[in-house]
């Protein structure tokens, strides 16, 4: 499983990568949504985790890009601003889209990505 | 009582303290202005115009009644004049007429009276003639009044003065009221000849008699001294002194007010009769003169009395009607003013929360990330593992960071549910985070809650954030009547019969009186005034409660506790303005 960390705090990016890495997920981490684009053209990522409000181009303008070239990635949003989302669609949707709001706890993300991709790999 | 019920809402609101409404929001004042001024404008115009009126037509009638009695004296004395001239003038010519000789033959008189008897009509009783020295020369009529010497007698005198005489009435040798007409005829020789001529009072009292008076009128007749020269229908009898004072001369009719010895006001018209002691006079009395006047009166009486009655029972039932609505809408401005800004300040203590809560969120979220990221470091690198104070430590913080969470979600979860959006709600559930806001408060002061919630309450279709600010207007109030160490019961249930959810929150605190009772959703009601106490927490739980198509009850006993009891409904009612653009689609 390849994931891709886009969130605009490097602290906050660089610990949950490591953090995934020490539960045997390879995850990348960027600040932008640029090096995001760049990034997934080179890797075929399975998940991205994209933080909702970031400079310039936002999480979920993002995901549509992202989407739009690698049609078979999953995404989970990952947000500070809860309120600006519907909290009843606080699960995931269409199979492919995930909401959580930050302070995530490591475990019920683990738990939302292994859904979320058990459920893709079913219907392969 | 029935007289309260008259009273109107605004009349026992206290003036307003603050200068600036002191005569904007005084309604009694306002009511008291208006009622007088109104009053003032309406009734002045219309006394004064009746009291004019009144003081005209009471003129009028007055001096209608006068210039009549005044003509009918003028037109009597005429009358009673003209007799007088008309005999005497007769008699003038009789003597003019008649030799001397022919005068004292009692048979040549016997004749003239029986033809002035003939032309003349009643009046001529008798005839006789008296000679320069007094002596009846000649006599002819019923009585038998030969050889009587008059030359001792006053009137001779004045006959042979004067050369004419009206006597007063008298009674004379024959008792029977006439009086004496006698004319002088000088001859060339010195001596004279009188003719003179009883004349009976007859035609004067059918005169009088046939006069038409109105009311009480009395027509009769007096001489110079006062004496009644003819019947009075209340003054006395003929001969009889009159009871009333004797007027001035006067050669024109007049008229004089006088009072009888009764005391009843009179209007006296009277005329001297010229060339004769006799003075016309018509009484007349002033309490039947002004009866009908007396009727005009009471009219105009009544038309004022019932204008001004009927003006001001318009003018209060107006002036009341228009404060009190003036009141009712100042209120409702007022109650909806607050209610603005209630949703206003809860607004902004949403978007600040909201705006707090995703701040902290992130480096919350950076912290939490960190110290998991020691623990794992720790525990999958084995270095620390074991060192239980380390782990313990980092455990501390991430249970830290997870309370920090839920604190900021609650807030955002707050924040969002202020915006009206109905929704699929647990009952339970919003019961168990609107406690969660006052659990350490309750922790505090040792006060025990216990929520029931029954698993056969459904989920309902209703305002998230609204049923939020109900309960917690609720639970805030208990909490303030519980004692420390007292008890909150919350019992979430279905409700009996039309479906939806009951709540019912009961505390056993201080109670609420029972006068006070039906009051409470009253807006502005507080006994906390002064306190820092709006008066309007439960006036806007009635209303949110009614906005989601609730109904709220309240039971209590001082002493004893509270319960509030509010139903939900399965679905909230569509909102007014979502109703009129369905009308209008």
């Amino acid at each position: 499983m390849r994931v891709l960390l886009v969130d605009d705090e490097v602290d906050l990016a660089s610990a949950l990568a490591e953090r995934l890495d020490l539960r045997g997920i390879k995850a990348d981490w960027v600040t932008t949504a640029h090096a995001a684009l760049d990034k997934a053209e080179a890797v075929d990522y399975d998940l991205a985790i994209l933080d909702v409000k970031m400079p310039k181009i936002g999480g979920l303008e993002l995901r549509q890009r992202l989407h739009e070239r690698h049609p078979r990635m999953k995404f989970i949003f990952v947000t500070g601003y809860g309120s600006e989302m519907d909290f009843n669609k606080v699960k995931c949707q269409e199979g492919e889209t995930c909401y959580m709001v930050k302070p995530v706890d490591i475990e019920d993300l683990l738990k939302r990505m292994k859904d979320l991709l058990g459920q893709s790999g079913g219907d392969q | 009582m029935p007289v309260r019920k008259l009273i109107p809402g605004f009349w026992n609101v206290p003036e307003p303290l603050a200068e600036t409404s002191r005569y904007l929001f005084n309604y009694r004042r306002i009511w008291k202005w208006s009622v007088l001024l109104t009053s003032v404008v309406a009734l002045v115009p219309l006394i004064f115009i009746t009291l004019v009126d009144y003081k005209m037509t009471e003129q009028a009638f007055e001096s209608e009644f006068r210039s009549t009695t005044a003509r009918v004296v003028a037109n009597t004395q005429r009358a009673i004049g003209f007799f007088l001239i008309e005999r005497r003038a007769a008699l003038d010519f009789i003597v003019r007429d008649n030799p001397p000789e022919d005068l004292s033959d009692p048979i040549r008189l016997a004749f003239i009276l029986d033809a002035l008897q003939k032309s003349f009509g009643g009046g001529f009783v008798d005839l006789g003639v008296i000679g320069s020295s007094g002596e009846q020369e000649a006599y002819v009529g019923e009585f038998e009044l030969y050889d009587k010497d008059y030359h001792e007698q006053p009137w001779f005198q004045q006959v042979v003065d004067r050369g004419v005489y009206v006597s007063d009435i008298f009674l004379g040798f024959r008792q029977v009221p006439h009086l004496v007409i006698a004319v002088k005829q000088s001859m060339s020789n010195g001596a004279f000849q009188i003719l003179r001529a009883s004349v009976g009072i007859g035609p004067f009292e059918d005169l009088l008699a046939n006069l038409e008076l109105g009311g009480l009128g009395d027509a009769f007749i007096i001489n110079r001294g006062g004496i009644l020269q003819t019947n009075s229908r209340y003054h006395g009898q003929v001969l009889d002194p009159l009871d009333l004072p004797i007027p001035e001369f006067s050669s024109a009719t007049k008229l004089v007010d006088a009072v009888n010895p009764e005391g009843e006001k009179l209007l006296i018209g009277y005329r001297f009769i010229q060339d004769t002691p006799f003075i016309l006079m018509i009484v007349k009395k002033k309490q039947d003169l002004m009866r009908s006047w007396h009727r005009t009166r009471l009219g105009l009486i009544l038309f004022l009395v019932i204008s001004v009655t009927l003006i001001l029972g318009v003018i209060l039932g107006t002036a009341t009607y228009m404060v009190n609505n003036m009141y009712v809408a100042d209120e409702k401005r007022l109650v909806s003013l607050h209610h603005v800004e209630y949703a206003n300040k809860m607004a902004s203590i949403g978007r600040m929360a909201a705006s707090v809560a995703h701040e902290i969120n992130n480096p919350l979220a950076i912290i939490g990330e960190k110290a998991g990221l020691i623990k794992d470091l720790f525990t999958f690198k084995k270095t620390y593992s074991a060192d239980e104070k380390l782990i313990g430590l980092v455990d501390a913080i991430s249970a830290s960071v997870k309370r920090a969470g839920r604190i900021t979600k609650r807030l955002l979860t707050f924040a969002r549910n202020l915006e009206a959006t109905v929704e699929e709600i647990n009952v339970g559930e919003v019961v168990y985070e609107v406690f969660s806001f006052i659990e350490k408060q309750a922790q505090v002061r040792e006060v025990q809650i216990k929520i029931e919630v029954s698993p056969q309450a459904a989920t309902i279709q209703s305002d998230r954030g609204k049923l939020q600010q109900i309960f917690l207007n609720i639970v805030n109030n208990a909490c303030a009547a519980v004692p420390n160490g007292g008890h909150i019961n919350v019992q979430v249930f279905p409700s009996a019969g039309a479906g939806g959810v009951t709540v019912r929150i009961s505390d056993d605190g201080c109670g609420i009186p029972k006068e006070d009772l039906n009051r409470i959703f009253e807006p502005f009601f507080s006994t906390k005034t002064g306190q820092g106490g709006t008066g309007l927490g439960l006036s806007i739980t009635y209303s949110l409660v009614h906005e989601i198509g609730g109904q709220i009850a309240v039971s209590s006993e001082v002493g004893v506790g509270t319960t509030f009891e509010i139903q939900l409904p399965m679905t909230m009612p569509p909102r007014k303005g979502q109703n009129d653009a369905r009308a209008a689609g």
